[in-house]
C-alpha cells in the first residue's frame, strides 16, 4: 500500500513537470485533488482499516498529498511566469509605427494672428466688438470725416452695392458704432474683414485689419505711442525700434504712421523694406473731433487715440511669408505650415 | 510728386547729405518712396562735336568722324549711329572713360580702323531706359564741357508720396518750404516781376460760374516764335520730375506747375470766339479733349467755353480743338483757382486723372495766380519771345476760400503732445509754415495761408508743431488704466472653442473670399437671393456669398488637383442674404470633408467618410455648448436627397444643414469620391446653458434592450422622439445600438434595438414596474409608429 502511494506520488508529480500550460496543470490537480481524484480516493479508502492502521497510513497519505500541493504551486508559478513570458512576447509591437486615427490639425495664420493681437490688448482691458462687413457709406466714410468727394475715398478703391452701401473698407466703421451706443470710457478692438477694388502682387481685394481705439479723459499722444510701442514689441516678442511719421487719416489728428525696424534684416535694408530699414505697420492718431462730434461724444471732455493695422501684413513678417495672395489660396501646404 | 534734389537745394540748401535731407522728409510727413540718380555712375564723358565724317572702308554701317572734344587736335571715333553727322554735337567719352556697368573705354580698332573714344546715346549713359541714336546736345553745347556739369547729372530725382492733405506740397515750392522750416532756414522762392505791357489787346472773360471759379486771370500772349525750343536746362528739370518736354508753351505751364503748384492753360487765340465763359456744362455737351478722348458731359461739371464750344474740362484738360500746336502765334494764357469742390471726382467720373485735376482737387493757393501768369509769362517771353497783352480778370472775393484763424493754447500742446515750447519756438514754426502768428491769453492766434487746406482747427495746429518738432522726440508714455475687471460669461462660448474643436478633429481652418462667381453661387444656392457688387474686380468675384460652401468647394477642388486626397476644412465667416428686401448678414461655421476618414496608414484597411463621420463632428460641436440639435431629413438642391439633415435647435429653430453634395455636383464640379458638408449658425453653437447640478440617484440602475420592427420610413430619430414623448421620468437614456434587415424582418421593414436605462430616486425598480413602464411605452410606439415588439 505505501509502496504503491509513493509510485503514485512519482506518476503524479511526472505529471505535474508535464503540464504545459495552467489549463493543463489543472487538470492534473483535478485528477488527484479533485473530489474524484487519486488522493481524495486513498483518503476515502483509509476508512476500511483498522483504526491502528488508519492513522499511520493517513499520515503517509498526507504527506504526499503535502508534497504533490507544494510540487503543484511551485508548478503553477513556474508556468504563470512563462505564461507571462509568452503573452509579453506575443504582445510586442513596433513602437515607431505611427498612431492612428484622426490628427489634429491647424488655424489659419490670420486666425493665429488675430488672436494673438486680441490676447495682447485684452491683457489690459480691451474688448472684442466685430461689425457688419456691409456697410452704409456714413459708417465707412462720412461720420469718419470723409465726405463725399474726398480725396480720401479715391484712395479707398471701394466696392458698391448701390451709391450708399459699400463693402466696408476699413474696420473704423466699428469705432463709430461702438461711440454711437456706449459712452466712454472705451477700450475696443475690432478686428475683421476690409475690402478694397485692388488686385495684384501686394493686394488682395479682401483682407483683414484690427482697428483698436481708447477713449477716456486726458488721453494724450504720449499714451498712444506707448500702447503701440509695447503692442508691437509684445507681438514680434523682441525689443524692436520703431518710429513714427505724421500721416494723414481724415479721422484722425494728429495722425501717424508706424514704422518698425525691418525684421527680416533687422534694419539692415533689404528687399522686403525696400532697402530703408523700415517696415510700415499701421496708421494712428488722435481721433478727430468731427468724429466724435458724429457720435456725440463731448470733445472737450473726452480724447481718445485710434490705430490701424492689417493682419496679413503683421502675419507675413512674423513668419516670414512672401506673397500675400498665399492667404486665400488655402493651399493645405501652406495652411498646414501654422499648426 | 517727384523732384530735383538740385532744383530744391537751388531754393533752400540746407548742409545736409540727400540721405538725411529725404529722411527729414519722411518724418515730416512728407513720405519718399524713392530715391533715384537722374544718371548712372560714369566718367570721362564731354561735349563733343563731329566735325567730319566719312564711310567706314569695311562697314557699311560704320562712319569714321574727326570729333572735337575740345583739345587742340580732333580726335577719330569710329561710330555706327544712323544720326551721327557733322555739325553734331553729342557726348563723347574719351580714352579712360567708365561708363554704367563698369564699362572702360579704350584705344580699339573697328574693322581695322582705329578708333579714339566712343559717341553716346542716352541709354549708354544712364540718362534714359532706351534710345534710338546719339544723344543730340543743342548747338550752343559747350565743347569740352564734362557733360555731367553741363547736364547737371549730379542730381536726384526725390519721389514723394503725399497725403491728400499736403497739396501744398505739390510744387518744389512748397517742399522747399518745409525743407526750410525744419532746417532752421529760409528758402528764396521763384522771381515774381511783372512782365511789361507791349499792347493792349484782351479777350473778354465771362465767369458764370464764380462760385466754381472764384478767380480766371488771361493774357495774350501775341506773335511768340514757333520755332523756338524749349531750353535743355527745362526740358531736363521737367524730365526729373516725370514730365516729356512738349513744345516751349506747354512746357512753361508744367514747368510754373511743378514750380509753384499753379496749373495752367494755354490756347491757341485764333480758335477761340470771345466772350470766353467759365459755366456749367449743358447736358450731352461733347468736349475733344487733349489726350483724344471724346467726353460726353452732364451739366455739373465746370467747362471754359467760347462763343462755339466748350473749349476745356476745367483744372483737368483742355480741349483738343483750341489746343496751341506748332503753328500757334498768338496765345491765350489761362491762370484759374477752381474750388476743390467743383473739380473733385470729375477728372475719375471721366476715367482721366492729370496733374492739374491732381492739384485742384486737394487745393490750389488762391492767391498765386497773379505770381503764376507773370511767372510764366516772364518764361514764354524769354523761350518763344511774343508780345504780352495786360491780364484780365474775373475775381469773386466771397467765393474765395476762408482762412479763419485758429486758436492754440499753451496748456493744450502740453496735454495732447506733452512738450512745452516757448513763444519764439511756435512764431519759428508757424512763420516758417507760412502762417500768421499772435499771441493771445492762453496760447496764440493762427491764420493759416492760402495755401494750407488743411488746417481749420487746434488739432491741425498741434499736428503741425508734432511734426516739425519731430514725432519721435514727443513723449510715450505706459497707458495707466482705470481698468473694470474682466468678464467670464458662461453662457457663451467663444468660436474659439468651436474653432479648437474642428481643428483637434482634423479639420484646416480655410479663409475664403467673401464673395464668388456667380455661377458657382447659382450651382450650391440656387434658391438663395443674393447681392451683386457693382463693380466686381472680375466675373468669379462678383456676387456675395449666401453660404460659405462655395468657397470651401473651390479650396477643396484647389488641394485635389495639387496631390491632395483627403481634405478636411472649416471657415468660420459671414453670408450675405436677401430677405424680405432686407441684407442680412450672418455669422456661419461650416465644413467640408472629401476622401478618406484617415490619413492612409499601416493598421487599417481605410475607408472614405460618409454622412455619420461629420455628423459627429457637428454633434461635438452642439455638445460643447450642452445642448442637443435635432436633426431631421430634408431635401436641398445641392445636397443628396437620402443624405440631408436640416438642423434645428431645441425650439425647432432650422440654424443649419448637413449633408453629402450631391452626386452630380460632385461630378460637375471635378470631384471623384463623395463629399460632405455643413454649415450653422455662429449665434446657435455659441448659446451654451450654465450647467446646473442634478442629485444623483443612491439606487442600481437597470438596463433592458427591446428590438422594434418598424416600417423602413420610420427614422430612429422618430423613435427616439416617440419613447421621449411618453412622459416616463425614470428613462434616463435611451440608445439605439443596432438596426436589421434581412432574413427574419420583412421586406419594407427594418428591426430597431434599443436599450433604455431606468432609474429611480427613491428605491429600486422592481420587475412588475419594469414590466409596466414598458407596457406603457410599446403601447405607445404601436399607435404612433405602428412598432411591434420583435420577438
Amino acid at each position: 500500500m505505501s509502496a504503491s502511494i509513493e509510485e503514485i506520488l512519482t506518476q503524479a508529480l511526472q505529471e505535474l513537470a508535464h503540464a504545459k500550460d495552467l489549463n493543463q496543470l489543472d487538470q492534473v490537480r483535478v485528477n488527484y485533488l479533485g473530489k474524484k481524484g487519486v488522493f481524495t480516493e486513498q483518503m476515502k479508502e483509509l476508512g476500511k482499516l483498522e483504526p491502528e492502521q488508519r492513522r499511520s497510513a493517513g499520515q503517509v497519505i498526507n504527506t504526499v498529498k503535502n508534497s504533490f500541493q507544494e510540487a503543484l504551486d511551485a508548478r503553477k508559478v513556474s508556468l504563470e511566469a512563462e505564461e507571462l513570458q509568452a503573452r509579453l512576447a506575443s504582445e510586442c509591437v513596433d513602437v515607431t509605427l505611427p498612431g492612428r486615427g484622426q490628427t489634429t490639425s491647424g488655424l489659419h495664420p490670420v486666425t493665429i494672428t488675430l488672436r494673438r493681437i486680441a490676447k495682447i490688448f485684452a491683457s489690459v482691458g480691451f474688448d472684442v466688438v466685430e461689425g457688419p462687413e456691409i456697410e452704409d457709406d456714413y459708417h465707412n466714410f462720412g461720420a469718419l470725416n470723409i465726405p463725399e468727394h474726398h480725396p480720401a475715398r479715391a484712395m479707398h478703391d471701394t466696392f458698391y452695392f448701390d451709391p450708399h452701401t459699400v463693402l466696408r473698407t476699413h474696420t473704423s466703421p466699428v469705432q463709430i458704432r461702438v461711440m454711437e451706443s456706449e459712452q466712454p470710457p472705451l477700450k475696443v478692438i475690432a478686428p475683421g474683414r476690409v475690402y478694397r477694388c485692388d488686385s495684384d502682387l501686394t493686394h488682395t481685394p479682401m483682407f483683414h485689419q484690427v482697428e483698436g481705439f481708447l477713449v477716456d479723459k486726458d488721453v494724450s499722444f504720449a499714451d498712444l505711442k506707448g500702447v503701440v510701442f509695447e503692442f508691437l514689441r509684445a507681438f514680434f516678442e523682441k525689443d524692436i525700434q520703431v518710429r513714427f511719421r505724421p500721416s494723414y487719416f481724415p479721422f484722425t489728428e494728429p495722425s501717424a504712421e508706424v514704422d518698425i525696424e525691418c525684421v527680416i534684416c533687422d534694419g539692415q535694408g533689404c528687399r522686403v523694406c525696400s532697402h530703408t530699414g523700415w517696415l510700415e505697420v499701421m496708421g494712428c492718431g488722435m481721433i478727430h473731433p468731427e468724429v466724435f462730434k458724429s457720435v456725440n461724444i463731448d470733445h472737450q471732455q473726452f480724447s481718445g487715440f485710434a490705430f490701424g493695422m492689417g493682419v496679413e501684413r503683421l502675419a507675413m513678417l512674423r513668419y516670414g511669408i512672401n506673397d500675400l495672395r498665399m492667404f486665400f489660396e488655402n493651399d493645405l501646404k501652406f495652411l498646414q505650415q501654422f499648426k | 510728386m517727384q523732384v530735383s534734389e538740385a532744383w530744391l537745394r537751388e531754393l533752400v540748401n540746407p548742409p545736409v547729405d540727400t540721405a538725411t535731407l529725404v529722411a527729414q522728409l519722411t518724418m515730416a510727413g512728407l513720405e519718399v518712396d524713392a530715391v533715384q540718380p537722374v544718371a548712372a555712375e560714369f566718367n570721362g564723358v564731354v561735349v563733343a562735336e563731329v566735325v567730319s565724317m566719312i564711310q567706314h572702308p569695311n562697314a557699311d554701317k560704320l562712319r569714321i568722324c574727326q570729333v572735337n572734344v575740345g583739345e587742340a587736335e580732333p580726335l577719330q571715333i569710329v561710330c555706327g549711329a544712323s544720326n551721327v553727322r557733322p555739325g553734331l554735337k553729342i557726348p563723347a567719352a574719351l580714352i579712360g572713360a567708365v561708363l554704367p556697368g563698369d564699362f572702360k573705354i579704350q584705344k580699339s580698332k573697328l574693322r581695322g580702323e582705329l578708333s579714339f573714344g566712343m559717341l553716346c546715346s542716352e541709354k549708354e549713359l544712364g540718362i534714359a531706359a532706351s534710345s534710338s541714336g546719339l544723344m543730340e546736345l543743342p548747338d550752343d553745347a559747350p565743347v569740352g564741357t564734362n557733360i555731367r556739369d553741363y547736364l547737371a547729372l549730379n542730381d536726384n530725382v526725390i519721389e514723394l508720396g503725399l497725403t491728400p492733405n499736403r497739396a501744398d506740397c505739390l510744387s518744389v515750392e512748397g517742399v522747399a518750404r518745409e525743407v526750410a522750416v525744419l532746417n532752421n532756414l529760409s528758402f528764396s522762392s521763384a522771381s515774381t516781376a511783372v512782365v511789361p505791357v507791349e499792347h493792349q489787346d484782351t479777350l473778354a472773360i465771362n465767369v458764370e460760374a464764380s462760385d466754381a471759379c472764384p478767380v480766371y486771370l488771361g493774357r495774350l500772349i501775341k506773335g511768340i516764335n514757333p520755332d523756338a525750343v524749349t531750353p535743355l536746362w527745362m526740358q531736363e528739370r521737367l524730365r526729373r520730375c516725370g514730365i516729356r518736354s512738349l513744345s516751349p508753351v506747354v512746357d512753361v505751364t508744367n514747368y510754373v506747375l511743378i514750380e509753384l503748384g499753379q496749373p495752367l492753360h494755354a490756347f491757341d487765340a485764333d480758335k477761340l470766339q470771345a466772350p470766353i465763359v467759365v459755366r456749367r456744362s449743358r447736358q450731352a455737351e461733347p468736349l475733344a479733349l487733349l489726350n483724344d478722348q471724346s467726353i460726353e458731359l452732364d451739366g455739373q461739371a465746370i467747362v471754359i467755353a467760347d462763343q462755339n464750344q466748350a473749349l476745356a474740362l476745367a483744372g483737368v484738360m483742355g480741349g483738343k480743338d483750341s489746343a496751341v500746336s506748332d503753328q500757334t502765334r498768338d496765345i491765350f494764357l489761362e491762370c484759374a483757382f477752381f474750388n476743390p469742390i467743383s473739380v473733385a471726382g470729375k477728372a475719375r467720373h471721366f476715367g482721366l486723372h492729370t496733374d492739374s485735376s491732381h492739384r485742384f482737387e486737394r487745393g490750389v493757393d488762391f492767391t498765386l495766380q497773379q505770381r503764376a501768369i507773370e511767372r510764366a509769362t516772364q518764361l514764354i517771353v524769354e523761350i518763344a519771345g511774343g508780345s504780352v497783352g495786360p491780364i484780365s480778370q474775373a475775381i469773386v472775393e466771397s467765393a474765395l476760400p476762408q482762412r479763419l484763424a485758429v486758436n492754440l493754447r499753451q496748456q493744450r500742446i502740453e496735454k495732447v503732445l506733452g512738450i512745452s515750447l516757448d513763444n519764439q519756438e511756435i512764431t519759428r514754426i508757424f512763420e516758417g509754415l507760412g502762417m500768421q502768428v499772435a499771441q493771445t491769453a492762453d496760447g496764440w492766434s493762427i491764420t493759416p495761408p492760402g495755401f494750407r487746406f488743411d488746417i481749420a482747427i487746434e488739432e491741425d495746429l498741434l499736428e503741425e508743431i508734432g511734426r516739425i518738432y519731430g514725432y519721435n522726440n514727443l513723449p510715450s508714455s505706459s497707458l495707466l488704466m482705470r481698468a473694470a475687471l474682466g468678464k467670464a460669461p458662461e453662457g457663451q462660448l467663444a468660436i474659439a472653442r468651436l474653432q479648437d474643436c474642428l481643428v483637434d478633429r482634423g479639420y484646416q481652418e480655410a479663409i475664403t473670399y467673401s464673395f464668388i462667381d456667380e455661377a458657382m453661387q447659382n450651382t450650391i444656392a440656387p434658391n438663395d437671393e443674393f447681392i451683386r457688387i457693382q463693380n466686381p474686380i472680375s466675373s468669379e468675384l462678383a456676387v456675395m456669398r449666401t453660404t460659405l460652401w462655395g468657397g470651401l468647394l473651390n479650396a477643396a477642388l484647389y488641394n485635389l488637383n495639387r496631390q491632395q486626397t483627403r481634405v478636411r476644412l472649416f471657415e468660420a465667416g459671414l453670408k450675405f442674404t436677401r430677405v424680405n428686401g432686407e441684407t442680412q448678414q450672418t455669422k456661419m461655421l461650416a465644413g467640408l470633408v472629401v476622401g478618406h476618414i484617415n490619413s492612409e496608414q499601416w493598421a487599417e484597411k481605410s475607408r472614405n467618410v460618409d454622412f455619420f463621420d461629420v455628423k459627429a463632428d457637428v454633434e461635438a460641436l452642439f455638445a460643447l455648448t450642452g445642448t442637443a440639435a435635432v436633426f431631421e431629413a430634408t431635401q436641398y438642391p445641392s445636397l443628396h436627397p437620402g443624405q440631408s439633415a436640416k438642423i434645428s435647435d431645441s425650439n425647432g429653430k432650422p440654424i443649419g444643414l448637413l449633408g453629402m453634395l450631391h452626386p452630380n455636383l460632385e461630378k460637375q464640379l471635378g470631384f471623384d469620391s463623395p463629399v460632405f458638408l455643413f454649415e450653422l449658425e455662429q449665434e446657435a453653437v455659441l448659446e451654451r446653458a450654465v450647467p446646473k447640478f442634478s442629485p444623483l440617484s443612491k439606487f442600481p440602475s437597470v438596463r433592458r434592450d427591446i428590438a422594434l420592427l418598424v416600417e423602413d420610413s420610420v427614422s430612429a430619430g422618430a423613435i427616439t422622439h416617440c419613447i421621449k414623448s411618453c412622459n416616463e421620468t425614470l428613462i434616463r437614456e435611451i440608445q439605439i445600438f443596432d438596426i436589421y434587415r434581412g432574413q427574419g424582418v420583412a421586406e419594407g421593414y427594418k428591426s430597431v434595438a434599443l436599450s433604455l436605462v431606468l432609474q429611480e430616486f427613491t428605491q429600486t425598480l422592481t420587475d412588475a414596474e419594469i414590466d409596466a413602464l414598458f407596457k406603457r411605452v410599446l403601447d405607445v410606439l404601436a399607435t404612433e409608429l405602428n412598432a411591434k415588439l420583435r420577438d
